[in-house]
């Protein structure tokens, strides 16, 4: 840690932004070096492969070469993109083959103390799965996925699978965010005729790869949103009809999933980061999700082609705080019971980051072994800076040949989080079993600007909302969205859709509230443990938000006055998509030997009037002789004892 | 106040009498006939008899079979007498198949006199073809005389690549001999020919396996007819090729071009018979689920035949069944040994290596072992697409059934086209998948029938029925056109049949119906049917009862 002290160097930055790609000389930086006057920037916005494109140096580098550290720009780590329009160019593969494969591991210490770590798998292909000719010929890109996409003409897909909820206001933001339980939403090509019947087989066999329940995805569950999912992709087809997504909050996640996951990489589990990936230590955390995303992306900066994109993410939080008897410390064969030996060979990059960003000077923790490289990037809104370790360099196994990395924590105390600026939450109020309401909270953290988000929410069938109570406040006042879409429900047929895009004013907490009424399923519609309750899906919250880092730059620090009159509206937002959690609701609940009795019941009663009745009519009836008093009937028993005639 | 009136009584009897009769009446005529109705099941008329026809599975084969005679071989005394055609039929009382060879004769026109004076028997063959085009099925035998150079020394019979043959005449025909003999004498040779070209008893009766029963004289025979795939309308083939160690080996396979110039060929000849889709996939890391052993006499390692049967399934895992069809997949794996395993050979039972370094297991495909030797890791490789693609040509015909049988002595086979496939070959393909379509569909409409016969709570909505109707019509289209031996339609109907029994033996409809065990449903009727059948069957009984007495008391009363 001492080199960063020593002699800085100097930083250019290439960043990618998410909409733009944005060069800036950071002139504050520069003021610390005294010779920065000749500094060749690198400008190819090919930094999105992270191929290590370092910023030139100069010839006065030579006094701080042996300690100095080098950056290199890297792609921002962002996986929800803006629209289309706002597509980061991609670069032309380095290498004349048609498809690459890239691999990538972040770690992330969170304040809280837990360490979270996210895999990112990512194979490109330049090929044409709409072509329509039969033969195709996989080499990186999963044959089993590619037939898929090719028959069901799919332009984009996104699939997740999660276990466990995402605390952001314990962990801040997540790189790629998803609901508990499986999300599945897909773009079709506008060619597809049949969208729903596609949707149908297709949801079947992604079930079948992915081993998961998304077979129950239907009709009723299934919307088209409007507005809020856009494609993350290149393409010009907005038209929701072509648009599907669905959400099972129910869906439990394990190995059975993981492991047609991990099939689906060019290495398997056998070489890379892959390795990494035991069940047994993967579930045993308190976050697990992994996903899925294709899309078309361009294939050089000047877009004139595209290449299918497959990235294959895992994030998983672990919770090592508890499970290491207090001790805060984590090192990769901690968490993963493994260590990283190789790279897997069929990458064309292999890389570990470690975001050190709260821990400059190394004062906080230690990381060893210590790496020469560094990148920094804006992730989130916020500037970020990772030690990289390049796995396609011999380099870093070192002596044992294996990576293995270790951070032990000095200070006990991991200093302040930055409060994510969006969070939202979800409750349900009311009581008894006939009506409730629904409350959606989203916070505007940023202490002075205000932005609009976009609400999704799908309410299933059976929950009948009464929309005209719908209401939304902040700070006390009614707070009109300025764009409404709400589609109703039909019984057994399709749930709620609303989505609303609302203006969240800064620093406020937005209340979205809405009543419903539960409705009466058929006793066959119940699920096999009803007492457990019905669970509605996330809302799903978009905005574009304002970055942190445009918010540093305008009050704390130091710029030169020319540069920041303006505030820079590119720079200044990013896009982020929350998930709120899934709501757990009790419907009314039958007793469900019902149907048994109420037949028993009934048959009972009809067979008892259906007899009397026929009594009556078929009897004949006569008037007997009543019968003689009890005093007489003994006195008759004693006297035919007696010997006496009756009485 | 007692009734004493005993004919007040009477009529009050006599009233109660009538109100059971009504009430049953009622019951039964009212209550009965409602209750069947709303608890029956819909179930659409099926045309069982019709099914049950063909379950018989009386099948009739008909083959055109035309016999030209070239200058020569008939002299001008028989040419008038012969009769022009001639209809054979071979029975087969084992099996309900019958056999029709429709053979006409003729003299050859001077066209084809011109084509078979060419130099060679190819040629000739050639120049046939040009001259007319022969229906899918039909076979055309042109008999040239014995003194002919067409074919070489010793033999008998050439096989051409479309549907002609030329054949030999046999002794050279004397004066005296007569008509009869010498067409007996050609009927052999016909007949020879024919089971070459067209199709044989075996054959067929391989096609129908699946519903008769069959002596295989030898573990050779079942091994052939259980080696090629079942009859489906459509195939999946795939080439895998296996990786074990991408970090010493670099592999390069340009199975693009491959497929196109060596697969493809055969796949557009066969495109009548089903519909093949074309994969392909680089698997890393694959091994193999066996360990080879290392033989130093060999300096190498071997996997013998006996290991071969486990090497398959760990490898299937990865393979990845296609997810996006239900054909049945050919896999065809290409398998390079890592570094510290190579080279490895396949060896059979008797420790041979065997040649070709690959084997084919029955009815999923064919694994082929390449050896590269680098001694400098990593190595780049190039692999030699033409070796592999010729072993697993070899293999995917065996796997389509393409019979390669050896011919008789005396025959000589003509080389097949750039298709790799002769049109008599695709024609014998052709007689037995649609035999066996006929058969397959037919079997599973028929264990269709059987089942909604026995599971009388299944309901069959009217598009299964509309299926199995479909299925019924084409099939017997079918067989209307094998037995009329228009090879070409039958198949294509067959084809049909086998989907429409498929889709309607598979329909979901027919799997969630809710089963109501009788138990059960007794237990709920119970409560009200006990009730209220009680009464009503005791007061008939006791009705039956007092009449019988009545007509006792009268018969005493007449004595």
């Amino acid at each position: 840690m001492a080199a960063h002290r020593c002699n800085i160097f100097m930083l250019v930055f290439v960043l990618c932004g998410l909409t733009y790609v944005f060069v800036r000389a950071d002139i504050e930086d520069t003021n610390h070096v005294k010779d920065a006057e000749s500094v060749a920037v690198d400008i190819a916005p090919k930094a999105n492969i992270g191929a290590s494109l370092r910023s030139t140096k100069t010839e006065d580098q030579t006094q701080a070469a042996e300690e100095e550290r080098q950056w290199e720009a890297t792609e921002v780590k962002e996986a929800d993109r803006v629209p289309d329009t706002m597509q980061t160019p991609d670069v032309p593969p380095l290498t004349p083959a048609k498809d690459q494969f890239q691999e990538e591991l972040v770690i992330r210490p969170l304040h809280s103390g837990d360490i979270y770590a996210s895999f990112q798998f990512r194979t490109m292909w330049d090929t044409d799965f709409l072509r329509g000719s039969k033969v195709s010929h996989y080499r990186l890109f999963p044959k089993s996925l590619g037939q898929v996409i090719s028959k069901f003409s799919v332009r984009e897909l996104h699939i997740s699978f999660t276990q466990g909820y995402w605390r952001t206001m314990q962990w801040g933001q997540p790189f790629l965010p998803s609901p508990p339980g499986a999300e599945l939403w897909v773009w079709f090509q506008d060619t597809v005729t049949d969208v729903d019947g596609a949707w149908k087989e297709l949801t079947n066999v992604l079930s079948g790869i992915f081993c998961a329940s998304l077979n129950f995805i239907d009709s009723t569950n299934t919307v088209q949103p409007s507005a809020s999912f856009k494609p993350l992709g290149l393409g010009n087809v907005t038209d929701q009809r072509f648009l599907r997504y669905a959400v099972l909050p129910r869906e439990i996640v394990c190995t059975e999933n993981l492991t047609p996951w991990k099939k689906l990489l060019p290495c398997g589990s056998k070489a890379g980061l892959a390795v990494l990936m035991k069940s047994e230590k993967l579930f045993h955390s308190s976050f697990h999700s992994q996903a899925l995303h294709f899309r078309p992306v361009c294939q050089d900066w000047k877009c004139k082609s595209t290449v299918w994109e497959l990235r294959q993410t895992l994030n998983v939080v672990f919770d090592l705080h508890t499970s290491g008897q207090g001790k805060r410390e984590w090192s990769l064969f901690k968490m993963f019971s493994r260590t990283v030996t190789e790279a897997c060979p069929l990458a064309s990059s292999s890389k570990v980051y470690v975001d050190v960003t709260d821990n400059p000077q190394g004062e906080l923790f230690e990381l060893s072994p210590t790496t020469p490289l560094l990148s920094q990037a804006v992730v989130l809104g916020d500037r970020r800076t990772y030690s990289v370790y390049d796995l396609t360099n011999q380099a870093t196994f070192g002596q044992t040949r294996s990576l293995n990395m270790l951070l032990r924590w000095r200070a006990a105390e991991s200093g302040d989080m930055l409060r994510p600026l969006l969070h939202g939450e979800r409750y349900v109020a009311g009581y008894g079993l006939q009506t409730g309401e629904i409350h959606t909270l989203m916070y505007n953290n940023h202490p002075y600007r205000a932005f609009p988000v976009l609400l999704l929410d799908t309410v299933p069938w059976y929950l009948r909302l009464y929309i005209h109570t719908l209401t939304v406040t902040s700070k006390g006042r009614d707070n009109k969205p300025s764009y409404i879409h709400y589609q109703p429900s039909k019984d057994r047929l399709r749930p709620h859709l609303l989505e609303m895009l609302v203006q969240l004013p800064p620093n406020s907490v937005t209340e979205v509230t809405m009543q419903f009424e539960r409705a009466l399923l058929k006793w066959t519609e119940y699920t096999p443990d009803p007492n457990h309750g019905f669970y509605v899906g996330s809302s799903v919250i978009s905005a574009l938000v304002p970055s942190v880092v445009a918010m540093d730059t305008n009050s704390t620090r130091e710029c030169p006055l020319f540069s920041s009159f303006f505030p820079c509206k590119e720079e200044s937002s990013y896009f982020m998509r929350v998930y709120t959690e899934p709501l757990l609701v009790n419907l009314p609940t039958p007793d469900f030997s019902m149907p048994y009795n109420v037949i028993c019941l009934t048959c009972t009663v009809v067979a008892v009037g259906y007899g009397s009745l026929y009594n009556l009519l078929t009897r004949t009836f006569q008037v007997e002789e009543p019968s003689p008093g009890l005093a007489k009937r003994l006195a008759n028993i004693i006297r035919r004892l007696r010997g006496v005639p009756l009485l | 106040m007692a009734v004493d009136d005993p004919q007040a009584v009477d009529h009050c009897r006599h009233r109660g009498r009538l109100a059971a009769l009504a009430i049953a009446v009622v019951v039964i005529a009212v209550g009965v006939p409602l209750w069947w109705k709303t608890t029956e099941t819909y179930r659409a008329w099926l045309p069982v008899t019709q099914i049950n026809q063909l379950a018989q599975l009386q099948l009739q084969l008909s083959v055109e079979v035309e016999v030209v005679f070239s200058r020569g071989t008939l002299t001008a005394e028989h040419q008038k007498k012969i009769d022009p055609t001639h209809t054979r039929l071979e029975e087969h009382p084992t099996t309900v198949l019958r056999y029709r060879y429709e053979t006409r004769y003729r003299t050859a026109t001077i066209m084809e006199e011109d084509a078979l004076n060419q130099p060679t028997a190819a040629e000739t063959d050639q120049s046939l073809h040009l001259l007319s085009e022969s229906p899918c099925g039909s076979v055309v035998i042109y008999v040239v005389p014995e003194s002919s150079t067409l074919l070489p020394e010793g033999v008998s019979v050439y096989v051409g690549q479309r549907r002609t043959a030329l054949l030999r005449a046999g002794r050279p025909m004397r004066v005296g001999i007569g008509l009869k003999e010498v067409l007996a004498h050609l009927e052999t040779q016909v007949q020879q020919v024919l089971k070459v070209m067209s199709f044989s008893h075996s054959d067929i009766t391989a096609a129908l396996s699946d519903r008769v029963r069959l002596d295989y004289s030898s573990r050779e025979g079942l091994a052939d007819s259980m080696r090629a795939f079942k009859s489906s309308p459509g195939y999946e083939i795939t080439f895998s090729l296996l990786n074990p160690d991408p970090k010493s080996h670099h592999l390069h396979w340009d199975i693009e071009a491959a497929v196109q110039s060596y697969i493809q060929p055969l796949l557009s000849k066969l495109a009548p018979v089903a519909d093949f889709s074309l994969d392909s996939q680089i698997l890393y890391y694959a091994v193999l689920g066996v360990n080879p052993r290392f033989d130093p006499s060999l300096n190498a390692y071997t996997l013998n035949a006996d290991s071969l049967s486990h090497v398959i399934n760990p490898v299937e895992a990865r393979l990845g069944s296609s997810a996006a069809s239900s054909n049945p997949v050919l896999n065809f794996l290409l398998y390079v040994p890592d570094a510290r395993h190579s080279p490895l050979y396949i060896t059979d039972h008797r420790k041979y290596t065997v040649v070709s370094n690959a084997f084919s297991s029955p009815r999923w495909g064919g694994i082929m072992v390449y050896n590269v030797n680098g001694t400098e890791l990593p190595v780049h490789i190039n692999i030699d697409m033409t070796r592999v693609m010729g072993v697993f040509l070899a293999q995917l015909r065996l796997m389509l059934g393409v019979q390669s049988s050896t011919p008789p002595p005396g025959f000589l086979v003509g080389p097949c086209g750039p298709a790799g496939l002769a049109d008599w070959e695709l024609d014998r393909l052709l007689w037995s998948r649609s035999v066996e379509n006929v058969a397959t569909a037919t079997t599973t409409i028929t264990s269709l029938a059987q089942l909604l016969d026995q599971i009388g709570n299944i309901v069959i909505n009217d598009n299964i029925a509309e299926q199995v109707s479909a299925a019924v019509a084409s099939l017997q289209l079918a067989v209307g056109q094998l037995e009329a031996g228009n090879l070409g339609l039958a198949l294509q109907y067959s084809k049909e049949a086998i989907l429409h029994s498929e889709r309607a033996f598979f329909d979901p409809s027919l799997l969630h119906l809710l089963y109501f065990p009788d138990d059960q449903k007794f237990a709920i009727y119970i409560p009200l049917f006990l009730p209220m059948c009680v009464p009503i069957l005791l007061s008939l009984l006791k009705m039956a009862a007092e009449a019988r007495q009545r007509r006792r008391e009268r018969q005493d009363k007449k004595e």
